[in-house]
């Protein structure tokens, strides 16, 4: 078992900031699990919802609360496409590709974010407002193709209808 | 133990019972190519190359994990076999940069070795030319990702044979990459023992001890199993 | 918590009813058009009016996805769509006389009277978030029978005999599985339910989750008491927070009823379930990955054998199924194998739930019995195409094929979709018209399972690599006769090599598009001078 294991020493980063209410939340989780390296996904997804992604810190200190190498940590997270190492913008929208998406013009629609907001899917505008992102089917097909804005999934949606809420999003403070 | 017999390429053999087809195949002389398998560490049956065909069954399966079963008749080097190796070769030529010329372990590289059995004079698909990374930082050994297989020996022999597991895959297919640590410079992994069991077991010229030059890269790759049966035998 | 205590919920559940009962759909499809605001707008409108005799619930999905928000009102089956929260008050209204401003559904329609409902029996009826509207249907009755008055060799001789197989694609007989798990030896055994429904185009799993979700824990705590396991998992991906939901609920409800936990109907069975949420990785839908992530690891799959009912989770004996394979499992209790066997195709026994979407009139969720033929399915049911003519059926996802329309006569069981070059797949159905490139369709498939190769094993990792710029070249018209040639050849290693179905499958949608719609990609061949 990797628990018997030597660790390398913790980072002086990962180290439990004083103050900060979200790594007990964490440690709440991790206890439930009884600290159990079986337990990783299950506290990755706490720990993304906690810190909005994983920075290397947090991954480090997760892997030595649960007595895991990081490299396998690291090897996990970063399999996951749930999961994300860089810090996301304040809004998001995200493009389903799925098939029924696709074949009624997701790409179309895609495109027209894509130019709307001058960044590729995967990425964030400059200014950190909002993430573009892409969807390997919601399973809300029956309402394709579908767009999630800020977490809200809308259904029949058209180039013209994802441009004007952008356009809206850009203007608003 | 019981014994098993069976029949590899018309050549009976009697093989001990949990045996592999391969184990049982290499005691008798018979070579099966393999990539990600190595003596001494755990069989994970990714690359392939090992497949035979079993009569009866419509699947191929790969020898390293297949263990025998009485009178079972297995062949090893169909047309279609030799076909799909020769094409996964091809396959693992075109997806990173392998320059033999410029190599480090040209001449004493098990991929190249691969090449020349399965005949391949010239590979049939186009080149994906991807950026890859040279990380040198460790004071003894550096990693050429452009050289790298993804056998996993590398995280095989780290994790069971040193018992560290510094070495891990971070990201997935085309994208996956071997990493140390957090993904942070070689040098910079402060689980890294410095053992060079990672150096002994890599096939190709990816993972390499610094200062050797083009060719010089040999290794003794049964070092690995020796360690492990010695440490079998202290028991 | 024993029998009698089970009939008085139900019955006290029954007496609770009004006599009439509006039913409004709060299934994802339709909450994302608006139907919580519009529940919340029809029971002010009940209130309004002051009838106590009306109520209004919400329940789980009624099908029609695409016309939704859905409401029906029962005991005389008025079936509303599109449904705006301002049509609220008139659709009371209509019950004393008067006009519904909302458009009126027809529940006639083929797309409802060729469905056979065995899995969805309770979908769009029930409140999914009370276990008390589950028990007034009938639920736990068939759990309770099968841990008072049934061995677990006798629960699985009647999954044997219904002739049940598993929907989560493969079609391999749940008999069979459930006996190998009984009979194989571990300290402890689980039971886990793939609910990764991974497939673009698929919804079916989501839709029995949102819409029924104690069917599936009361289907997993009959096979845990059949082969012996006393944990079981559900494994959900991410991507379905309402499902997740929904299950933990139902969760809670049963084990604070005693219907999951220690000592089940003090029948000296104890059952726990756990939910584990993916993290977006298609390949986790193949049993072994599925299992390394329930394991905290990496999502990649290992060879087979050793099969999961001998070595499974933590390398114990593990029962695997889908989400509508358990769905299935009280119903054959409650009717018996026979019934479910008289049901369906010879070799394809019962029914199975499609998502039908795409170029399709009525786009949604239908359960059908096995056999019948796809032309019933898109052109009766699903009205057909909205414009121009039915191109393609594809099913299986991107582990299937594409279906020509000369070839929609075939009827929708294992065997013959697979001898069309398709498979029956988790239940996704999309619907292709004349305005699709079967050449695009086939590179939006690779380009999924390049995307969703793990990297584990090289024919996958660089065969979808390959066979993606493949396509691309074609597309791009670079590519020659030879080149379509040298696709297929790779197509067929890639099948025939690879670890896992993940890889073994991914040719499929190109195999499959080549062979009934070869004319296409020739016409992007460079030396016919074609190019697009």
């Amino acid at each position: 078992m990797a628990v018997t294991r030597s660790q390398p020493p913790v980072s002086e980063q990962a180290s439990h900031p004083s103050g900060d209410n979200r790594f007990k939340l964490l440690e709440a989780t991790m206890k439930k699990h009884q600290y159990r390296p079986d337990a990783l996904i299950e506290v990755l997804h706490r720990a993304q919802e906690l810190f909005g992604y994983l920075s290397n810190d947090l991954l480090l200190y997760i892997a030595n609360s649960l007595h895991l190498p990081p490299s396998r940590v690291y090897g996990v997270a970063t399999f996951y496409h749930f999961f994300s190492l860089a810090p996301k913008g304040e809004h998001s929208c995200v493009v389903c590709l799925g098939t029924a998406c696709y074949v009624r013009g997701a790409a179309a629609i895609l495109a027209a974010a894509e130019q709307t907001l001058g960044i590729r899917a995967g990425h964030t505008t400059p200014d950190g407002r909002l993430s573009l992102e892409t969807a390997r089917c919601l399973g809300a097909c029956g309402i394709a193709p579908t767009v999630v804005f800020d977490g809200a999934i809308t259904g029949h949606q058209t180039p013209e209808q994802v441009q004007v809420w952008l356009e809206r999003l850009k203007e608003k403070d | 133990m019981a014994a098993r017999t069976f029949t590899i390429d018309d050549q009976l053999i009697s093989a001990r019972e949990g045996e592999t087809i391969l184990q049982a195949a290499r005691e008798h002389g018979i070579s099966i190519p393999t990539l990600c398998h190595l003596d001494g560490v755990s069989d994970v049956g990714a690359c392939r190359l090992c497949l035979v065909e079993i009569e009866g069954s419509r699947a191929l399966r790969p020898a390293c994990v297949t263990p025998v079963v009485e009178e079972m008749v297995v062949r090893t080097d169909t047309e279609r076999l030799r076909e799909y190796r020769r094409m996964i070769i091809e396959l693992l030529f075109a997806e990173r940069n392998h320059v033999c010329a410029v190599c480090v372990a040209n001449g004493h590289c098990e991929l190249q070795d691969l090449a020349i059995a399965v005949g391949m004079d010239h590979v049939r698909f186009d080149y994906a030319f991807p950026r890859c990374d040279v990380d040198i930082s460790h004071p003894l050994f550096g990693i050429d990702h452009n050289r790298c297989v993804l056998c996993t020996r590398c995280v095989r022999v780290c994790d069971e044979v040193e018992g560290v597991h510094t070495w891990d895959v971070a990201g997935r297919g085309a994208d996956a990459r071997v990493i140390t640590d957090m993904r942070q410079p070689w040098g910079e992994a402060r689980s890294c023992t410095s053992c060079g069991k990672c150096v002994l077991a890599c096939p190709t010229g990816a993972i390499f001890r610094r200062g050797a030059t083009v060719g010089e890269m040999e290794r003794d790759r049964n070092k690995i199993a020796y360690i492990v049966a010695a440490r079998e035998q202290r028991w | 918590m024993d029998i009698s205590e089970l009939l008085t919920i139900a019955e006290h559940e029954r007496t609770m009813r009004r006599p009439t009962c509006i039913r409004c759909c709060t299934a994802l499809g339709c909450q994302s058009a608006g139907s919580l605001s519009l529940k919340q707008r029809l029971e002010e409108a009940v209130a309004e009016v002051d009838r106590t005799d009306i109520e209004v619930i919400g329940v789980g999905c009624m099908g029609m996805c695409g016309h939704g928000p859905l409401v029906r009102v029962d005991p005389d089956g008025v079936l509303y769509e599109h449904v705006h929260a301002a049509d609220a008050p008139s659709i009371v209204a209509a019950l004393d006389g008067g006009d519904a401003t909302a458009p009126r559904g027809d529940p006639q329609h083929p797309f409802f009277t060729l469905q056979k409902r065995i899995v969805l029996e309770n979908s769009g009826i029930i409140d999914p978030e009370r276990i008390e509207s589950y028990i007034a249907a009938g639920g736990y009755q068939a759990l309770y029978c099968v841990l008072h008055d049934m061995t677990p060799a006798e629960v699985i001789d009647v999954v044997t005999r219904s002739g049940l197989r598993g929907r989560g694609g493969a079609g391999y007989p749940t008999g069979l599985k459930w006996a190998t798990v009984a009979k194989s030896h571990g300290d402890r055994k689980y039971v886990v339910c793939n609910a990764d429904e991974g497939d673009p185009g698929a919804f079916m799993d989501r839709s029995i989750i949102e819409s029924d979700p104690h069917k599936i824990l009361e289907g997993m705590a009959i096979a845990a008491y059949a082969v012996g396991a006393d944990q079981g998992y559900v494994y959900v991906r991410a991507e379905y927070p309402l499902a997740i939901q929904r299950l933990q609920r139902a969760i809670a409800q049963a084990r604070r009823l005693g219907l999951l936990g220690a000592q089940i109907f003090d029948a000296g069975f104890t059952f726990r379930i756990d939910i584990r949420v993916g993290a977006g990785a298609f390949v986790c839908g193949e049993e072994t990955a599925l299992m390394a992530s329930i394991e905290g690891r990496r999502g990649q799959p290992r060879p087979r054998p050793p099969y999961p009912a001998e070595s499974g989770l933590w390398g114990r004996p593990t029962l695997i199924n889908n989400v509508e394979t358990f769905a299935n499992i009280p119903p054959i209790i409650r009717n018996g194998a026979e019934w479910f066997a008289a049901i369906g195709a010879e070799h394809s026994k019962g029914t199975k739930v499609f998502a039908l979407t795409g170029k399709i009139r009525h786009t949604g969720l239908i359960e059908v019995p096995m056999g019948v033929t796809l032309r019933q399915i898109v052109e009766e049911m699903g009205g057909g195409v909205p414009e121009g003519r039915v191109k393609a059926v594809q099913t299986g996802g991107p582990s299937g094929g594409c279906i020509p329309a000369a070839l929609l006569d075939t009827p929708v069981d294992y065997e013959s979709l697979q001898r069309v070059g398709s498979i029956m797949g988790s239940g996704g159905m999309v619907v292709m018209d004349d305005a699709t490139n079967m050449v695009d369709v086939a590179h939006f498939y690779m380009e999924f399972c390049k995307d969703e190769s793990c990297g584990k094993c090289i024919p996958c990792r660089a065969g979808t690599a390959q066979m993606l710029h493949m396509l691309n070249l074609i597309r791009s018209g670079q590519a020659t006769a030879a080149d379509l040639a040298r696709l297929e050849q790779l197509c067929i290693m890639v099948k025939e090599t690879s670890l896992c179905g993940l890889g073994q499958s991914a040719p499929n949608p190109v195999l499959s598009t080549m062979k009934y719609f070869r004319e296409e990609y020739e016409a992007f061949v460079r030396d016919e001078g074609l190019a697009g």
